[in-house]
């Protein structure tokens, strides 16, 4: 898989973005918010970081990627589609019928999905116990695991943080989407989540905060989560959920609805989608860390 | 008569009958597939010895994976590990697993169709003492209900042992519920086991009612079998696999008797019972009488007394047999 430049990868984060838009907008339902904040991570994953073939989905040597969040398929979908695995085109199938684009992804419809997810919290368990067998073989390839904020409130998903701990799975790097929202508002409102850092510290995990929208910190944090070999490693990827689109970042009541929804105080739903599509196309790939 | 066509312990009957607890029999099958198979491995969740999981810890401790008290953590690492390519199987109690993962169950290993074997010991009334909390009595319904599931309760520790071995290579998600307690061996080791055949235990000529059992209790419908001989004629099945349920057999016993009974140590709602039921009423309306839990939970007490209380012994099968007649001529 050729590796892609800085520039590159964020023009392709775009192009994602605006496949997300159409995507929800073609489908009637499904989650905006997450999507358009982790487009920045799945492009870098994709397209620079995973070792992987789009034309073989089953190659052994192949790093895997658990998404443990399923609901933001939609961004896994467009990045696999931009990456060969299907056609783009079949991206507008989304959660219709007969498609293999279900509404949260399942590993035995579309090959190269990896493992079925959506119910919260069993993700980073899986990828762990899928690490866990590959040690056990020696093996060299990855695996990584995409994991939301707000899933942090479930056990299950602590109970995997010791699992992995416990085994030393060095061969395992979490990334959590740090964006701060869940459907039914901001995490730290609905059910405090702070001090992340801390707590997987405390849990025995080397922990990197990056900024999820600056793609140097996103490929760096990567590299060096490889390199460590003690225990391990979360990425926490601070992200602006509904990056891209200026009236859904920070908002959670974008969450878990697609352009084309009525919501007080938004732009007129029929006028939502285009508006997205215009502000991502005129900032032509050059969305960059809030920070630079 | 015992059917000696399928090579039955013939000391069956004898006040000094062999007993062994059906997990012994998954402990013993554990380390028979982890010889066959370097793939297979076994997670516990803090409850190794007495789901007799140690017997394969000492067997082959490298493949023996400590979760902690986690179900959840337990069902979907081994969905991620069988989602590589190995054969896990998670030791728990039935209460616990699948009763407090089922959904991790459902979604990561039955959706995802990965081969996790789940073992549910300590199911049933008879873990006495514990109490209603330890006595899982709805997970045969639990799992039954699953798409992809392979659900088998082995009648006695061989079987169990049998079963093991059987769903270690049968690709499959796979529930093997077992019980704590000692009961009498039925079978010996050349009995045939196939997932998914039910077998007649018991013969009689003319049967009247066809008693249809799962678990241990297929001891009990044999002792009631025996005493019924020559007043009530029956014939028991041996229905280890609840899912799926050999349709074939129980159909033509249907036929053949004309009533049934079916016997568990569950709730009658979604058990074994239930799985009869839905397959004869859609083929063959058939009087049925349910020897199982009646919608109550249990309580603390001797696993014997218990047995007595709810309605589950030989006697209790043998009043059902003489009400499945009645209806039937009615």
């Amino acid at each position: 898989m050729q590796k892609f430049s800085v520039h590159e990868l964020e023009e392709k984060a775009n192009i994602i973005r605006e496949d997300i838009i159409k995507m929800l907008v073609e489908a009637g339902s499904g989650h905006s918010a997450g999507p358009l904040g982790m487009a920045d991570v799945f492009a870098a994953l994709y397209f620079h970081i995973l070792n992987h073939d789009s034309h073989n989905p089953a190659w052994e040597e192949r790093d895997r990627l658990m998404l443990s969040n399923g609901h933001i398929c939609p961004v896994r979908y467009a990045a696999m589609a931009e990456a060969g695995y299907f056609p783009v085109s079949e991206l507008l199938t989304l959660r219709k019928l007969g498609s293999r684009l279900q509404g949260h992804p399942e590993r035995l419809k579309l090959p190269g999905v990896e493992t079925t997810s959506g119910p919260l919290g069993s993700g980073l368990a899986q990828a762990a116990g899928y690490a866990y067998a590959a040690k056990m073989d020696g093996r060299k390839f990855r695996v990584y695991c995409v994991t939301s904020d707000g899933e942090h409130q479930e056990g299950n998903h602590w109970e995997a943080v010791m699992f992995a701990a416990k085994y030393n799975l060095s061969n395992l790097t979490a990334i959590v989407d740090r964006n701060n929202i869940q459907i039914d508002g901001y995490t730290e409102d609905i059910m405090p989540l702070e001090p992340m850092v801390e707590k997987y510290k405390a849990y025995n995990w080397s922990v990197i905060e990056i900024d999820g929208h600056n793609m140097q910190e996103i490929i760096d944090a990567t590299g060096k989560a490889k390199a460590i070999f003690e225990n391990p490693t979360v990425i926490i990827a601070h992200t602006i959920p509904g990056k891209g689109v200026d009236f859904m970042e920070g908002d959670y009541k974008w969450h878990g609805n697609p352009p084309g929804t009525n919501i007080p105080g938004e732009p007129s739903k029929d006028e939502q989608a285009k508006i997205a599509l215009r502000e991502l196309r005129t900032l032509g790939g050059k969305i960059r860390s809030e920070h630079q | 008569m015992l059917n000696m066509k399928l090579k039955l312990n013939n000391k069956l009957f004898d006040e000094d009958v062999e007993q062994s607890p059906t997990r012994n029999g998954y402990g013993e099958g554990l380390v028979i597939a982890g010889e066959k198979d370097p793939n297979v491995v076994v997670l516990c969740a803090d409850l190794t010895e007495s789901t007799r999981s140690n017997f394969f810890k000492e067997k082959f401790p490298g493949r023996f994976v400590e979760m902690g008290v986690a179900e959840q953590g337990m069902a979907t690492v081994a969905a991620g590990m069988a989602n590589y390519g190995k054969i896990p199987f998670i030791s728990s109690y039935a209460a616990f697993s699948p009763g407090r993962n089922w959904e991790q169950i459902r979604t990561t290993i039955a959706l995802n169709d990965v081969p996790v074997k789940i073992a549910g010991a300590h199911a049933g009334l008879t873990v006495g003492p514990d109490g209603a909390t330890h006595q899982m009595l709805e997970d045969i319904a639990l799992m039954r209900a699953m798409p992809n599931m392979i659900v088998i309760y082995p009648a006695d520790s061989i079987e169990a042992k049998k079963a093991t071995i059987a769903a270690a290579t049968n690709g499959k998600p796979t529930y093997i519920r077992l019980a704590r307690e000692k009961t009498p061996i039925v079978t010996i080791e050349a009995t045939p086991f196939k997932i998914g055949k039910a077998e007649v235990f018991w013969t009689s000529k003319d049967p009247q009612v066809a008693i249809i059992a799962s678990g241990p209790l297929l001891y009990e419908a044999l002792l009631a079998a025996k005493e019924l001989t020559g007043s009530h004629p029956v014939i028991v099945l041996n229905c280890h696999t609840i899912k799926p349920i050999d349709e074939q057999t129980i159909i033509h016993a249907a036929k053949i008797c004309g009533a049934v009974v079916t016997v568990e140590e569950h709730q009658i709602m979604g058990g074994l019972g239930g799985a009869v039921a839905e397959l004869l009423s859609k083929n063959i309306p058939t009087p049925q009488e349910f020897i199982g839990m009646p919608d109550c939970f249990g309580e603390s007490g001797q696993p014997d007394e218990l047995l007595e209380k709810y309605h589950m012994k030989a006697k209790d099968i043998m009043e059902a047999v003489k009400k499945a007649i009645v209806r039937k001529n009615s």
